[in-house]
Parts: C-alpha cells; sequence; structure tokens
C-alpha cells in the first residue's frame, strides 16, 4: 500500500546515524530545558517577592502605630488666665505649655518656650481642660491631672522616627522643642503604651487623636446592607438561572449581562451610584445605606457565579430522586438541592464581601471623601470607611499620618484575613466532595 | 414613625398567616379527603395577598413621597415664589420643607413677600404632608385588609395553595434575576443621560481628538484664565502608557508562574504557591496606591537621580540631569505596581487555559522525544494562544479600569507622552478628580466625568466582550 | 471451535490454507522459530501507581521487524506494560517501574540513558489520533525539527515526503500540506501520526489499540500499513480485538489481571492455547 519507496534521505538512514545526530543537539537541548525552567520557578519566586516586600514594607511603616507616648500632667486652672463669663475665650493651650515649662525648670522671659512647648503637645490637653471647666466652673483655682497623647511630631520623635542628625531647618520640631521633650522624659512624664485610641477615637485632623472607630463601624453598616442585599437577590437569581430557566433569549441575555458586569470596572458602578442613588433618588451622601447598595450592585455577579457553581456541582441524582418522590420542582430545589448547596455558597458570598471590604473607588465618587469626625449613627448619616480612611489619610500632610496609614492598612489586612479564613474553614469543613 | 408602620404591617401577615392555617386545619377535620397542599401554604398563600400589595404601597411612598410632595407644591407657588430663576424656586421648595420638618434651611435671607411666602408654602408642606403620609398608611391598610378578604375565603381543601404560593416565588426569583439586567441598564442609562448634558456643552469630537485637557470653566466673566478645554487624548495616551507598563510587568511573570504551575510543579508546590497568589490578588488596590506612593515612588525616584548624578559631567550628561528631574509621581510607577497588582489575575486565567489543553497533545509530543520545555514551547503555547490571548484582553480591561493605584500613585497632569519617566493622568484618576472637588453638579467639569465614565465603559465592554468570545471559542474547541 | 479469523488468500481452505496463510503472514515463523533477534527484552518488571501494583512480574521478548500484540480484557496491564517501553510512564508523577527492560543489550531505565533519546528510537501512536493543531507538514516536520535530523530545508521536505509516503498518506495529502493536521478524516489522522512517528526513523514502534476510534475501511488500511511496516520496524500492538490480534501479528501476548499469562506466536496461541485462561479469553468465556 505505500507508493514507490524513494531513496531516503532520512526516514531510511541507519540507526547509528540517526542516534549520533539526536545525542549531538542533546546538549543544547538539556540547557534550554534549564532554562525554561528556571525563566518559570523565577517568576514564581519574583510573585512572592513582590508580596513579601509590600507586606513587609506596610508592616514596617505601620507598628509603630500601634504604640503611642501618652504625657500625664497636672494642670493647675489659672483663674488669672481665665475669664468666667467666658470660659471658651481663654488659652488652655498656651496656659498648660507655660506651667509646663515651669515644671520643667526652665527660664522662659519672652515667652518664646511656652509657645514652642505648646506645639509640642496635643491640643486634646485644652479641649479636656475646656470641658472639665464647662461642666464644673467650680475646678478654676484647683489642680487636676490631665492624661493624653503627646503631639504627633513629638511622638514620631520619642519613636526615634527622626531627631537631631537631621539639619534643624529640613525638621518641624526645633532643637529647643527637643530639648523640652527629652526633659519630659527625663522627668517620667511620658510614658508609652497600646495605642488604644486608634481603635476607641474616630477621626481627627490631629493625628494624635485619629483613630479608625468611624471607619470600622462605618465599614461594618456598610457591609451588613450589602449582605443583606447582595446574597438573597444574588442567591434566588442564581437558583432561578441554574433550576428554573428556560433556555430563551432573556436567560441569554441575563447572563451575557452577569459575565460583563462581573468585568466593569468599579469606578462605573460609583458613577452609577452617583446617577441613581444621590441625584435621583435622592438617598443622603456618603452614607452605609448608598455605599452598601453600590457595593451589593458590585458583588451581585460574583455571588451568583458562585451561587450556580454551587448548584452544578449537586449531582442530578439527588434532583431526581426529589421529584421522583412528588416533590414540586420548587420544594425540590429549596429543601434539597440549596441546602446542599449552602457551603458552595456560602464559602463565594463570604469571598465577595471580603472583597468588597476592599474596594474604594465607588465609595469615592458617592462622597466618602469628606473628613467625618464621630461614628456614623445610622445607615443614613454620613460616614467613612476603612479603604477611604486610608485614602483620606494617605492624602494628608503631616508625617504622623504616615505610620496610621499603615496601621489602618493592617487592620483592614486583618479583617480581610479573617474573612477568607472563615470562607476556607467552612469550604474545608463542610463541602461535599460528590 | 414610618417603622412602627412596617411592623404593624409585618404584625398583621403573621396573623393572617395564622388564620388561614387554622381554617384548613379546622376544614381538613371535618372533609374526608385530604387537602392538596400542606397548611403553611395555606396560611402563606393568605399572608402574602395581605403583605405584598401593602408593601409595595409604602415602599412607593418612601422612594417618592418626597418627590411627590414637591410636585404638589410647585404646581400651585405664590407669584412672589413664580417670578424666581428655576434654580431659585427649587432653592425655595427645599427650604419650605425644611422648615415644615423643622430642619435646617439654607442661608438664604427671604425678606418680605418671599418670607411670607416662605410661611405660607411651609405650611402647604407640612400639610401635604402629613396627608400624604396618614393617606398612604392608611391606603396601605386597606389594600393589606383586602388582600386578606380576598384570599381567606378561598381557603378550601381542594385549592391548589402550594401551586399560588410557589407562583409567587417564582415571580420573586426572576425579579431577583432581572436586577442584573437592571444594573446594566441602569448604568448605561445614567452614564448616557449625563453624557448626553455633557456633549452638549463640548462637542464629541472635540472630546476625541482634543490634544489638552484642562477642564477649568471661568466662574465669574472677568476671571483670567482658561476657560475648559476638553480635548481627552492625552488621558487616553496616559492610560494607555500606564497599562502597557502594567502588561509588560504581568505578562511574562502571569505567564510563566502559570506554565510552570501547570506543567512543572508538583502537588506540594502548587499547594503552597497556590494560595500565595490567591493572597496577591487580594490586597485592596487602595494598599497598592499606598504602596506605590510612599514606596516604590521615593524608591524609584531615587534610583534615578542617583543614575543621573553619575552621568552628569560625562557625555550622557544632558541625560542625566534629565534623570536628576524625574518625580515620584511617574507612569513607571504606577504602571509596575498595577503590574504586580495584575500577576495572579494573569497567572490564573493562564493556568486554566494551558489545562484546557488536552492531555493526549502532550502526550503525542512527549512520546516523540521532545522535552518539556520544546513541548510548551512548540506544542502547548501554539494551542492555548487563542486562550492567552483572551486572558491577556481581559487584564489589558482590568489596568485600564483601575482607579486607585494611579490616583494615588500618577500625577494630574494631562500629558500625551510616551515616555514612562513623565508624569501622566488617566481617564480614572481624572474622573475622580472631576467628582471629588467642590462644585455643583451640573457644571460641564462634572459631566465631564460621566463622558469620561462612558467612553471607559464602552472601552472596557469591549474588550471583556470580544475577550470572553475569544476564550469561549478556545473552550469549544477542546471539549 | 476456533472462528475463521484468518484472512483466507487464493481462496484455499483447510489446513492447508491456514498453513500456507501463517506462511506468508508469519515471514520468519515456520516451524515457531524466530527470525530476528529479540529487540525488546523484559525481564521481572513491576509497575505501581502509587500503592497500588499493576504488573506483577512480566518477563517478555519482543522479536525485532515483526509484530507481536498484547492482548487481554480491559485493564489487564497491557497499555500499562507498553507505555514502559518508551518510558511514558515517567510523565505520570506516582508511577514506579521496577525490573529490567533491554533494547539492543541496554536498560532503558537505567540513568545513562536519555528519555529523549530512547523516545527518538521508539515512536508512539496513540488510540485515539492526536494529530498537533499545526499543519500536516509540520506534524511530520515536528520530530526531524527538534531532533535536528535535518540539515536543510530540502533535507525536511524530503523526510516528510518519504515519512508521508511509508505512511500511504502523501497521495493524498501533498496538495494540501499546509492546511491544518486537525482537517483530516479520522483514519487520516491515525497515518499522519504514524507518519509523524516513522519521520524520525524509529527502531521500534508502539501502538496503543491504534485502529479502536476508527471505522472498519480505515482500520484495514491501518493494518495493511502495520504489515508492510514490520519488514522494516520492530512493531507492539496493543489491540482489544483478537481477530486483529491473529490477522496482524506474528507473536501474541496475553495478559491478564496484571500478570503475563502465555506468550508465543499468533497461530499457537490461537489454535493450542496452553493456559486455560488463555483458552477461555479466546473463546469468549470472559473479556
Amino acid at each position: 500500500m505505500t507508493d514507490a519507496a524513494l531513496p531516503s534521505a532520512g526516514a531510511g538512514r541507519p540507526a547509528r546515524d540517526i542516534r549520533t545526530a539526536v545525542e549531538k543537539r542533546l546538549k543544547a537541548r538539556h540547557a534550554a530545558e534549564r532554562r525554561f525552567r528556571f525563566y518559570g520557578l523565577a517568576a514564581i519566586l519574583i510573585a512572592i517577592a513582590f508580596l513579601g516586600v509590600l507586606l513587609g514594607r506596610i508592616g514596617l511603616q505601620g507598628y509603630s502605630a500601634f504604640e503611642t507616648y501618652t504625657v500625664e500632667l497636672p494642670v493647675y486652672v489659672d483663674p488669672s488666665r481665665i475669664d468666667p463669663a467666658d470660659v471658651q475665650g481663654a488659652n488652655y493651650d498656651l496656659m498648660i505649655a507655660d506651667q509646663l515649662v515651669t515644671r520643667l525648670g526652665l527660664a522662659d522671659p519672652t515667652g518664646d518656650l511656652g509657645l514652642a512647648a505648646k506645639d509640642v503637645l496635643s491640643p486634646d490637653l485644652g479641649f479636656q481642660v475646656l470641658e472639665q471647666v464647662r461642666e464644673d466652673p467650680s475646678l478654676i483655682g484647683r489642680t487636676i491631672t490631665l492624661d493624653a497623647p503627646i503631639g504627633d511630631d513629638a511622638d514620631l520623635y520619642y519613636k526615634g522616627h527622626y531627631g537631631r542628625e537631621i539639619v534643624e531647618d529640613d525638621r518641624t520640631l526645633t532643637d529647643q522643642q527637643l530639648t523640652i521633650l527629652d526633659r519630659m522624659q527625663d522627668k517620667g512624664m511620658v510614658s508609652s503604651g497600646f495605642n488604644t485610641g486608634l481603635f476607641t477615637r474616630s477621626d481627627s485632623t490631629q493625628p494624635e487623636l485619629a483613630g479608625l472607630l468611624g471607619a470600622i463601624v462605618g465599614s461594618a453598616m456598610m457591609l451588613a446592607v450589602t449582605a443583606l442585599l447582595a446574597v438573597p437577590i444574588g442567591t434566588l437569581a442564581a437558583v432561578y438561572l441554574e433550576e428554573f430557566a428556560p433556555r430563551n433569549r432573556f436567560t441569554e441575555i441575563v447572563e451575557v449581562n452577569i459575565n460583563n458586569l462581573a468585568a466593569v470596572p468599579s469606578i462605573v458602578y460609583g458613577l452609577l451610584g452617583l446617577a441613581v442613588f444621590i441625584n435621583w433618588m435622592g438617598l443622603p451622601r456618603s452614607s452605609p445605606l448608598v455605599g452598601g447598595l453600590v457595593l451589593a450592585l458590585m458583588a451581585l455577579p460574583t455571588v451568583i457565579i458562585a451561587t450556580r457553581s454551587s448548584l452544578k456541582a449537586v449531582p442530578p441524582s439527588i434532583r431526581e430522586a426529589a421529584l421522583g418522590v412528588g416533590a414540586s420542582r420548587t420544594q425540590t430545589v429549596f429543601h434539597h438541592v440549596l441546602p446542599l448547596a449552602m457551603p458552595g455558597v456560602m464559602t463565594g458570598t463570604i469571598i465577595a464581601l471580603a472583597h468588597a471590604l476592599g474596594e474604594t473607588a465607588p465609595l469615592l465618587m458617592i462622597g466618602m471623601i469628606a473628613f467625618v469626625p464621630g461614628v456614623p449613627e445610622a445607615i443614613t448619616s454620613a460616614s467613612s470607611t476603612l479603604p477611604t480612611q486610608i485614602f483620606i489619610w494617605e492624602n494628608a500632610s503631616e508625617r504622623a499620618f504616615h505610620e496610621r496609614t499603615a496601621a489602618a492598612i493592617i487592620v483592614l489586612l486583618g479583617f480581610m484575613i479573617v474573612m477568607n479564613a472563615a470562607a476556607i474553614f467552612l469550604r474545608s469543613r463542610f463541602e461535599r466532595r460528590w | 414613625m414610618i417603622w412602627i408602620v412596617f411592623a404593624g404591617l409585618f404584625l398583621f401577615s403573621l396573623a393572617t398567616y395564622w388564620l388561614g392555617r387554622r381554617k384548613i386545619v379546622a376544614a381538613t377535620r371535618k372533609a374526608p379527603d385530604r387537602p392538596h397542599s400542606l397548611a403553611g401554604y395555606h396560611g402563606a398563600y393568605v399572608a402574602i395577598w395581605a403583605t405584598v400589595p401593602a408593601l409595595i404601597l409604602l415602599i412607593a411612598l418612601v422612594g417618592f413621597g418626597d418627590r411627590l410632595e414637591t410636585a404638589i407644591l410647585a404646581a400651585d407657588l405664590p407669584p412672589a415664589v413664580q417670578a424666581l430663576s428655576a434654580d431659585q424656586q427649587s432653592l425655595f421648595l427645599s427650604d419650605a420643607q425644611a422648615v415644615a420638618q423643622g430642619r435646617r434651611a439654607s442661608d438664604q435671607a427671604y425678606a418680605g413677600e418671599l418670607g411670607a411666602a416662605l410661611q405660607a408654602t411651609a405650611e402647604r408642606a407640612g400639610r401635604i404632608d402629613r396627608t400624604l403620609r396618614w393617606g398612604g398608611w392608611a391606603l396601605a391598610g386597606l389594600l393589606a385588609l383586602t388582600g386578606a378578604l380576598f384570599a381567606l375565603p378561598r381557603i378550601a381543601p381542594q385549592f391548589r395553595a402550594r401551586n399560588k404560593v410557589e407562583g409567587w416565588v417564582s415571580a420573586l426569583l426572576v425579579i431577583c434575576s432581572a436586577v442584573a439586567v437592571l444594573t446594566t441598564v441602569g448604568i448605561v442609562l445614567s452614564l448616557v443621560y449625563e453624557s448626553v448634558r455633557f456633549f452638549s456643552a463640548v462637542p464629541p469630537l472635540e472630546f476625541l481628538t482634543g490634544m489638552q485637557w484642562s477642564p477649568q470653566i471661568a466662574i465669574r466673566a472677568d476671571q483670567v484664565g482658561q476657560s475648559g478645554a476638553f480635548g481627552a487624548v492625552p488621558l487616553f495616551v496616559g492610560t494607555f502608557l500606564v497599562m502597557l507598563l502594567a502588561m509588560m510587568v504581568a505578562g511574562p511573570i502571569g505567564l510563566f508562574s502559570a506554565i510552570y504551575l501547570s506543567e512543572y510543579a508538583g502537588r506540594g508546590t502548587r499547594a503552597v504557591v497556590k494560595p500565595v497568589l490567591e493572597i496577591l490578588a487580594g490586597v485592596p488596590t487602595v494598599v497598592y496606591g499606598f504602596f506605590a506612593a510612599l514606596t516604590v515612588g521615593p524608591a524609584f525616584r531615587g534610583a534615578f537621580n542617583w543614575v543621573g548624578s553619575l552621568l552628569i559631567g560625562g557625555p550622557l550628561d544632558g541625560f542625566g540631569q534629565y534623570l536628576m528631574t524625574v518625580q515620584n509621581q511617574m507612569a513607571l510607577v504606577a504602571g509596575v505596581v498595577m503590574g504586580i497588582m495584575l500577576i495572579p489575575f494573569v497567572s490564573s486565567l493562564s493556568d486554566d487555559i494551558l489545562n484546557a489543553v488536552p492531555q493526549s497533545l502532550r502526550d503525542g509530543s512527549y512520546a516523540m522525544g521532545a522535552t518539556k520545555s520544546e513541548t510548551v514551547k512548540k506544542v502547548i503555547l501554539p494551542a492555548a494562544l487563542p486562550g492567552i490571548a483572551g486572558a491577556f484582553l481581559l487584564a489589558v480591561s482590568r489596568a485600564v479600569g483601575e482607579t486607585m493605584i494611579v490616583t494615588m500613585a500618577a500625577g494630574l497632569q494631562a500629558k500625551a507622552t510616551l515616555n514612562p519617566l513623565e508624569t501622566v493622568t488617566t481617564v480614572t484618576v481624572q474622573i475622580v478628580t472631576l467628582l471629588t472637588g467642590d462644585q455643583e453638579f451640573d457644571s460641564p467639569k462634572t459631566l465631564a466625568a460621566f463622558g469620561l465614565g462612558l467612553t471607559l465603559f464602552v472601552i472596557t465592554l469591549a474588550l471583556n466582550v470580544v475577550a470572553l468570545r475569544i476564550v469561549q471559542a478556545y473552550r469549544e474547541q477542546y471539549d | 471451535m476456533l472462528p475463521k479469523i484468518f484472512r483466507q488468500r487464493d481462496d484455499e481452505g483447510g489446513a492447508a490454507g491456514l498453513v500456507s496463510s501463517t506462511a506468508t503472514l508469519g515471514g520468519g515463523f515456520i516451524n515457531g522459530a524466530a527470525h530476528h533477534p529479540p529487540k525488546v527484552i523484559a525481564r521481572g518488571v513491576d509497575v505501581f501507581y502509587g500503592d497500588k501494583q499493576a504488573l506483577f512480574d512480566v518477563s517478555l521478548e519482543v522479536p525485532d521487524k515483526a509484530v507481536t500484540a498484547f492482548i487481554g480484557p480491559s485493564g489487564c496491564g497491557k497499555s500499562t506494560f507498553l507505555r514502559c517501553i518508551n518510558r511514558m510512564n515517567d510523565t505520570i508523577p506516582y508511577a514506579r517501574v521496577t525490573g529490567r527492560i533491554e533494547m539492543d543489550g541496554e536498560d532503558v531505565n537505567a540513568r545513562s540513558v536519555d528519555p529523549v533519546v530512547l523516545r527518538a528510537r521508539v515512536g508512539m501512536v496513540f488510540q485515539k489520533p492526536n494529530p498537533f493543531p499545526k499543519s500536516i507538514f509540520e506534524n511530520v516536520a515536528y520530530g526531524p525539527r527538534i531532533h535536528g535530523l535535518a540539515g536543510s530545508k530540502s533535507d525536511l521536505e524530503g523526510v516528510v515526503e518519504q515519512s508521508l509516503r511509508r505512511a500511504g498518506l502523501w497521495e493524498e495529502v501533498k496538495d494540501r500540506l499546509h492546511q491544518p493536521g486537525t482537517g483530516l478524516s479520522g483514519g487520516q489522522q491515525q497515518r499522519l501520526v504514524i507518519a509523524r512517528a516513522i519521520s524520525v526513523s524509529p527502531e521500534v514502534i508502539l501502538m496503543d489499540e491504534p485502529c479502536s476510534a476508527l471505522d472498519p475501511i480505515a482500520t484495514a488500511r491501518i493494518e495493511e500499513l502495520i504489515d508492510e511496516l514490520r519488514q522494516q520496524f520492530c512493531i507492539v500492538i496493543v489491540t482489544h480485538s483478537m481477530a486483529q490480534a491473529a490477522r496482524v501479528s506474528q507473536k501474541t501476548a496475553f495478559f491478564h489481571l496484571g500478570t503475563l499469562v502465555e506468550t508465543g506466536p499468533t497461530e499457537e496461541m490461537f489454535q493450542r492455547p496452553k493456559d486455560p485462561r488463555t483458552q477461555d479469553y479466546i473463546t469468549g468465556r470472559f473479556g
């Protein structure tokens, strides 16, 4: 059956020749193989190194923010400086600073030292005195003890982030101020401890008083709204598409839609939120309600896709068995299939929510760039969230905000790790392998 | 107040459920046949009819009540108010409503006739508000009652309550599925609507081809300074440049790591590396932005400055001088960090694509005496090429739509340049800048953001559709 | 009784016809003596997939310039043993091969033997035709290219043409060499794969159920091709069709549950099997 055999030019060479020819190229080929394998391994190592550098840098930048220096001062509420009729008008900060200078044993003929001292302390001290005097005017003339964080630049100095090695003109604190700080430390007025304020205070323009409470509560409220909307709607939509929908135009359109929505940039969702929820519906700007609505729309495609694949994984024999004993379509799905698919659905949902926790761009669009002091009271009040807080602090000019931003990132990543770990735990514990 | 109404409705629905259930249970005891449906379904049937119409009305009231009130007020304004401009009228109305509700009005001062008109309108607003509210609640109550009265008599053993209830459930499912379509419709409509307003002020041709982007609007006629130039080409070029740099990082690293994982790595390696890549994928983009702004930016600038300092005085002196001037916010920084972010994306997509190539092709190649690298280079990659191309397109789409990294790392200068050491701005950065400043909503400056948003949406949609289609065709080939 | 499974030439019936058929087909197996020395010798081969043992102590000789058939029911280990000869089991991470398999006196599993070189000497054809998604020309040129066997472009074209001719495909594809190989019919694809295998002039060709995915006409063509190729190559064919084994092979080995039950000249195996299990399989009692 073969065509007339031609004189061999390769396909009929003696085996010895072939083998020699093959072995000649072998070394180069194996070298190429080793190189190629090395490129692959190198790519993976580079990716891991990137992650290490990223997390390492942020960890290094942020860990110091979890510690803060506080100062404890007895303050004499000097009646000569306060007008009882106008307690608000007195310059408490300067009063405290002057007393501090005296207590440190430094002479201050010109009053410059007092002004310098004022800048290393936090305005919080003055506010504390004001509040206490307002509440109880009889304090005027007595001595009260105050406890407050040290000023932000002083805090950085104590932590060793910068010091005298930098030329005075390039620093925020003068040599004079550094001397004051050193003396305060020598006298034992300053102590360091865990920065609980980071978690108990909300945002402030003063870095030493800025905390994440408002952002955490805002994020929690927002995620709650997102979960309450995205989980039921997404699960039910997936149930419909997977179990009930006939193969017609409508379902095809819906499926194409969902795949496309999953890839739409997040900022476009923000624009949608701005145009529809804030301008057309008039919902309050910068509220967890609107944020939750926008993120729910963003999370919806992910939840639908995850639920669908969980439903697909349930074998048809379950459905057939249920139908076989006379259950209706709806009963089969809701009593048998969906409960079995639940672990997968929960895992996918938690992962989608963890992702939503980190979204920033759409929240900026709906107004969460504003400075929000205090904790949001309801889902309709203006609030901040962890990622937007990080963005705001990153833009701030005070150096002390750098370490706080990194600390906020650590907190955010912490929450996300917990959520992902919960999802993985759920998956390994409850997922059935069919 | 409204919560009490909702709570009342909820309690009413529970009551009707209980009534329906009780009725069928009683009927069952007397009748000889088994009822068609379980008792719970009968109860649910009554409860649904009692609740749903009323609920719809209440939600409509909450959502549109204010708007309705404003419309009624606006229909019959005092003559003094009608003389005002449209903007002033709407301010007047919202102030009147604020006064009526005891909230703080705007700082606008209304003198004389207008002041009196304000009071009158406020009173009217209060009346209308109360009418709408109490009337609405009463109507809702009526609907609930009617619903219950309609449904309860139908409860009987042969009544197919389960089918009816399941019908309602199906309707609910369809509505939930429709939300996905509604979202797309919403996105398209809102973008188009606002963009149309933008393009009526700025011609589309100028937007798409203009080379100058400085979205200032002269606030006063005598203000010195530019009036708006809305040529978006520098933004497109900036977006393209950053995307290109990002793909140059993510493409090779992502693809090679996918090749290693799918062809070379053992189970142990895969078990360790895949979670690490997942972590890299899960890091929020704002964190990448922070990393870019505070670590990568200064590091790169320092490096370039140092190289520049070495070159000064030598043959490349001019270049050296230039290198000393580069800023923190160069396109290279944003591009590299965005590339790092995209690595797991490219890697996992490519891994899927490579795994779809059938094992028989690999076997055929190994049986011929090919090494693994030869098999990958000559058989697997060519076979997987369409899929890989689709994966890369999806990554490009992601890069183009990325916001936080570029906002924090790139700059605001709209320059059409392909030099990675320059400061450029992208479409997404401008959208953020335009909408997070202080301006009222209608100025062309703000509407420009929607024009940019529409452009972004169209481009990413086109990329996604093409990419998904390619990947789908590729998958079908091997299934 | 044995079914009539031998091709009758010149319509000779009866035992005389049988003997003359075997004489023609057998080539060198008259009186059971092997014409050519054994090409592959296996001694005490065990194969493990993880903890599970798939082959138990297989010892076998495969003669050169002849067709040897491995038969047996599904899962008996014949494909596994086939894949040991060209070390394709190496590509399975948890497979382990022990024992000795010699080709031309050299242990193929020795450290000094490079699988790449081995697989250039031992070609393989799979059950489902698996041409690369490249052109017909590129499919056949793949082997010579990677092993560096063709010095110039005209050399390569010559090798490709010769391989396609030997596989009996040249006339059908000579005008469309640059069209994709996947566009051919099933039978043509399998012949393309055979052409690809012989393009590097192997010494042994392994075929793992090469016709099971083809229709009877394509099968017949491939069997004729195998009959011609055996004049130049040592061929081992795994088949689940006893009829095919009887038509095409000179030596047959019967595998069952991972052991080699019986082996011998094909005619003897089918007419006078020594082991009762072989008898049972051949008469269709199981499998």
